[in-house]
């Protein structure tokens, strides 16, 4: 039987890699899914279709939300031949990143392929990621401003 | 009032072709890419997103080289484009707290947390012509590598509003709908959702002349720069199938709050208000005009007199949206011949009408 609380946790894990799915680029995808030893099936629950979300902002950063304008956004939904459905809603218009981040998604939903493939696919995209963003961190904390006191010629009092 | 007129198809399609011709320009000259454009000019790619609201960086690249480099005309094609995609959901408000921080710098407190944080910027350059730049085949240098990452920075306001001297964000109710101006139209007085959007789709350089006019005395309101950031946010949503929350991508953002002279009332000790500007990508202009023309839009609500155009929302919201603003403009140039007839004969009849009657009051002179 599934408690309250297994059922959260398994969202929590569900959530966290259709992020990393989401925010990985199609091509890593594609490498992932070629890298794996069977390509399952599966039929159409909804086609790609892009569209857009509204992305909404806060006044001030945590007051009052409001509407700052919309971004592209790609969704679809698939099932594989065992009856898993895998959902997929990616930033942009790749219909294919869509479409291998639900397979990907479904995959995940077996638990008897979920640790597999959260080591060798979700682990490596999110490591690839972070690696990504590595340099450009380190580049911006470089152009922090250092302020200094002036000598005032006396030792700390 | 306009009227249709037919005819000129083979005028029009040659005038197109020589657009295009001209858009091309001369072909010994390699052609741009869309690619070149998202990439090295990016800040025109930034307003046309935030102004055509939409963000997609391919596609507001792709309306830049078809409109030519007119960010007016982008973005126009990008609100026409945007019009053919259905809307899958709004997104969670995006966290500014959590920005993967790529600038950051207040105007207000030299000692933050965190430290003033340059970025990428244009700031403290001395706006000469760099010649290098005519010779594209020079090496631009990898940029200086710190030794340690930049780390997520609180807000300067969350820092340091405990005091109770900077008035807290607005909160509203929790769960209330939130206004939409591209599905309903504005009514007034707008609320601060609905004035926030038309901002931060408005024009910048009607915002930039507004936040301007606002610093020169019509509407002061003493700004400091309290914050302003610049760098990538999580895009979360909750899809329909799903019911919770998921990532679905990563957008730039640029963020102002700006802190301005003081509120207060019966009950509240006088505080510094707030303003603030939000939009897609590298826009710290853009954010900052917004900011400047929200505080003054806050006027009624803080119980100032609203005298002056800043502070008249009817006239910045109905005036901000550059769309609209240049396609009543340039309707101008549609033909109004049946208009302009009608007005040839008023001028006419009013010539005759004051011609006989200085010829009368001559003749009555002579009479008299």
């Amino acid at each position: 039987m599934t408690s309250p609380r297994h059922k959260e946790a398994e969202q929590e894990e569900r959530r966290h890699w259709m992020g990393v799915l989401a925010r990985a680029s199609v091509d890593a995808l594609e490498e992932a899914w070629q890298g794996l030893e069977t390509q399952p099936d599966h039929v159409w629950v909804r086609r790609p279709e892009s569209g857009m979300t509204m992305v909404r902002g806060r006044a001030n950063g945590n007051g009052v939300p409001f509407n700052l304008g919309e971004m592209t956004v790609t969704r679809c939904a698939l099932r594989l031949e065992d009856g898993v459905m895998g959902v997929a809603y990616v930033q942009g218009r790749d219909h294919r990143h869509a479409e291998l981040a639900a397979l990907f998604d479904a995959l995940l939903q077996r638990p008897a392929m979920r640790a597999a493939l959260q080591r060798t696919v979700i682990a490596p995209l999110e490591r690839r990621r972070r690696e990504a963003g590595e340099a450009a961190r380190r580049r911006t904390a470089a152009t922090r401003v250092e302020f200094f006191t002036m000598a005032t010629g006396r030792g700390a009092a | 009032m306009y009227v249709a007129v037919k005819g000129g198809e083979a005028a029009i399609s040659n005038a197109h072709g020589l657009m295009a011709d001209e858009r091309r320009g001369d072909r010994a000259l390699p052609e741009i890419g869309v690619d070149q454009i998202a990439e090295q000019l990016g800040h025109a790619v930034d307003r046309v997103m935030t102004e055509g609201s939409l963000y997609d960086r391919e596609l507001a690249a792709l309306a830049i080289k078809q409109a030519q480099g007119d960010t007016v005309e982008a973005v126009f094609l990008l609100r026409a484009y945007r019009t053919t995609l259905p809307r899958l959901g709004a997104s969670e408000p995006i966290d500014t707290a959590a920005m993967n921080v790529e600038r950051r710098i207040s105007a207000t407190y030299k000692d933050l947390p965190g430290g003033q944080v340059l970025g990428p910027t244009y700031d403290y350059t001395h706006r000469l012509l760099d010649f290098d730049l005519l010779d594209t085949e020079r090496e631009v240098p990898e940029p200086y590598e710190s030794g340690e990452e930049q780390q997520p920075m609180a807000r300067v306001a969350d820092i340091l509003g405990h005091e109770g001297l900077l008035e807290e964000a607005q909160h509203g109710e929790a769960g209330a709908p939130v206004a939409d101006i591209t599905r309903e139209p504005m009514r007034f007085p707008a609320g601060r959702d609905a004035r926030l959007q038309a901002l931060a789709r408005g024009d910048e350089g009607f915002l930039l002349a507004l936040g301007y006019s606002t610093q020169r005395g019509y509407g002061g309101t003493h700004p400091f720069a309290g914050e302003v950031r610049m760098g990538t946010v999580a895009v979360e949503m909750v899809p329909e199938e799903l019911g919770f929350a998921i990532e679905i991508g990563e957008i730039a953002v640029t963020e102002c709050d700006m802190v301005n002279q003081f509120g207060g009332d019966a009950e509240r000790p006088p505080q510094f208000t707030r303003g603030y500007g939000l939009s897609f990508g590298r826009a710290e202009r853009k954010a900052m005009a917004m900011a400047l023309v929200d505080r003054a839009l806050r006027s009624q609500e803080l119980g100032e007199e609203a005298v002056f155009p800043a502070q008249d929302q009817e006239f910045v919201l109905y005036h901000a949206d550059n769309v609209e603003a240049s396609g009543f403009v340039q309707h101008l140039k549609l033909p109004h011949y049946v208009d302009f007839q009608s007005e040839l004969e008023l001028v006419r009849r009013l010539r005759r009408e004051h011609a006989q009657a200085r010829e009368e009051a001559m003749h009555k002179e002579a009479a008299e």
